[in-house]
This record gives C-alpha cells, sequence and structure tokens, in this order.
C-alpha cells in the first residue's frame, strides 16, 4: 500500500514548517531587547521570559514539539526532516520579502536545493511498510 | 575567534550532530512504537496521547540526548565560529538521520531520500553563506 496523506497530515507538516522558524525568529527578536546574556548574569533568562515576544517564541516551538512528534506518529523521520529543513527556506524568504534584508546567491542556491529535495521526498510514500510477522495478519 | 584545533573543531561538531542523530532517532523509534497519536487521542484524549509519550522511556531517552546535544552545541559555539559550527552540524545532522533511520529505524531510505539528505545537507550549509 503507498501512504499518502490526508489534507489534516498536511497541515501538520505545514505547522511543523512554519511554527520552528516562526518560533525561532520570535525569540531572536526577543532576546535582541533583553540584551546578552552571560554565565554571570543568567539571572537575566528568568527576566526573558517576561518578554512577550520570548513567550510567543516558547509557545511557538512548544507547538513545533508537538506537531513534529505527531507527525513522526505516522510518517518516517526521513520524510519528516526534510519539512524541517523547509523551515530554513520560509525564514529566508520572510527575510528578504519582509524584512527586506539581502539574500546572496548562494543563500538562493541554498533555498533551490533544500525545495528540490522536499520535493523528491514529497513525491514518495510517507510510511515505510514492514511485512507483520507471521501469524500476526490482521 | 576560532581558537580550537581543527580536530577539537570537528570533534566538537560531529559530538552536537551525533547526539542530535541520537535524539531523533530514538524519539522517532518512539512514536513508531507508541503508533498514530492523532489515533490516540480520539481515543483518549489529549491528556492520553500526552501520557503516552511522556511514559515511554525511550522518548525521554531521546530529549536527554536532544537536551545533550544542545548544551554540546552551546559549548561548540564557545570554542568555534557559529557560521562554521552551525551550518556545519545542521548538515551532518541531516545526513546521519537518513544514515541512523535505515539503520536502526529500518526505514526504506530509497535513492529519492538519498537525494533529499544530500540536497538538503548542501542547501542548509550554503543558506549561511
Amino acid at each position: 500500500m503507498k501512504h499518502t496523506l490526508t489534507p489534516q497530515r498536511y497541515l501538520i507538516l505545514l505547522a511543523v514548517m512554519l511554527t520552528a522558524s516562526v518560533g525561532d525568529t520570535l525569540l531572536s527578536h526577543g532576546m535582541t531587547q533583553v540584551g546578552p546574556v552571560s554565565l554571570a548574569h543568567l539571572g537575566l533568562l528568568l527576566a526573558a521570559m517576561k518578554n512577550p515576544w520570548v513567550v510567543a517564541g516558547i509557545l511557538c516551538l512548544l507547538g513545533f514539539f508537538a506537531s513534529y512528534l505527531t507527525a513522526l506518529s505516522w510518517a518516517d523521520l526521513t520524510f519528516v526532516l526534510p519539512a524541517t529543513a523547509f523551515g530554513y527556506v520560509v525564514v529566508a524568504l520572510l527575510s528578504k520579502f519582509w524584512l527586506h534584508e539581502a539574500v546572496s546567491v548562494y543563500r538562493w542556491a541554498g533555498i533551490l536545493l533544500i525545495v528540490c529535495g522536499v520535493g523528491f521526498v514529497a513525491n514518495g510514500p510517507s510510511l515505510t511498510e514492514h511485512p507483520q510477522p507471521a501469524g500476526k495478519e490482521a | 575567534m576560532t581558537v580550537a584545533s581543527p580536530f577539537e573543531t570537528w570533534a566538537t561538531i560531529v559530538t552536537v550532530a551525533a547526539t542530535a542523530v541520537a535524539g531523533d532517532v530514538l524519539t522517532a523509534g518512539a512514536m513508531r512504537k507508541i503508533g498514530d497519536l492523532d489515533e490516540i487521542r480520539a481515543h483518549s484524549g489529549l491528556a492520553g496521547a500526552i501520557k503516552a509519550v511522556v511514559g515511554s522511556p525511550m522518548f525521554l531517552l531521546g530529549v536527554l540526548s536532544m537536551a545533550a546535544s544542545f548544551f554540546s552545541l552551546l559549548f561548540t559555539l564557545s570554542n568555534v565560529d557559529v557560521s562554521l559550527a552551525a551550518p556545519a552540524s545542521a548538515s551532518l545532522t541531516f545526513l546521519g538521520n537518513a544514515v541512523a533511520a535505515k539503520l536502526f529505524l529500518k526505514e526504506n531510505v530509497d535513492r529519492r531520500r538519498w537525494l533529499a539528505a544530500l540536497f538538503v545537507c548542501a542547501g542548509v550549509f550554503l543558506l549561511s553563506k
């Protein structure tokens, strides 16, 4: 049986891609407001927990972990991982078109490679079928 | 900022990647054992799904490996330039995961998935340029 995914499961994979990149971006925005944390001033990390951007970032990353685990429960690791890499592409595109940062030729090449990689995997089955041990057939 | 010798540099980067691979493979293996989370949630609710995941020793071991990877990345970043350490460990993790998924999870890593792992590995490295 070739495993294909329902629309709801594609939404979970979309959540995996978006929550990781958006969460990282929120955290990085929040931590620039908090300022540099050194080993001597670890208390600053507690203060960071009061920053709304940091809190939103942590919530996003919790959402990422939940959707990542859900995806792993019905798809192969080698199917889900390229999807997580697609998050890097989302960050690069966000930084180009939203923050108007310069994206170098190398980064465009990297984006192209990741998109191709995700495309290869997305066209295949999402889960490896293991033959049932003898006597266990349903 | 690089102060470490090439051996130290690559040893720490490989440690970050190896612990990350262990974390990913252990959590993926745990989720395969636990079964479809959507179905578990339909039967016993979100609390039941969370209990099934957190109660798995394999999952907890995976989280421990991820934590080890995080702290070894912090250690690496204090000795090695971030522009080398971050993309190199991320790329190695993608390749290592493909190998480990085939060996330990018995996933069918066909030519399509090998190509994807190589493309993503190279792509992640280029993104940092």
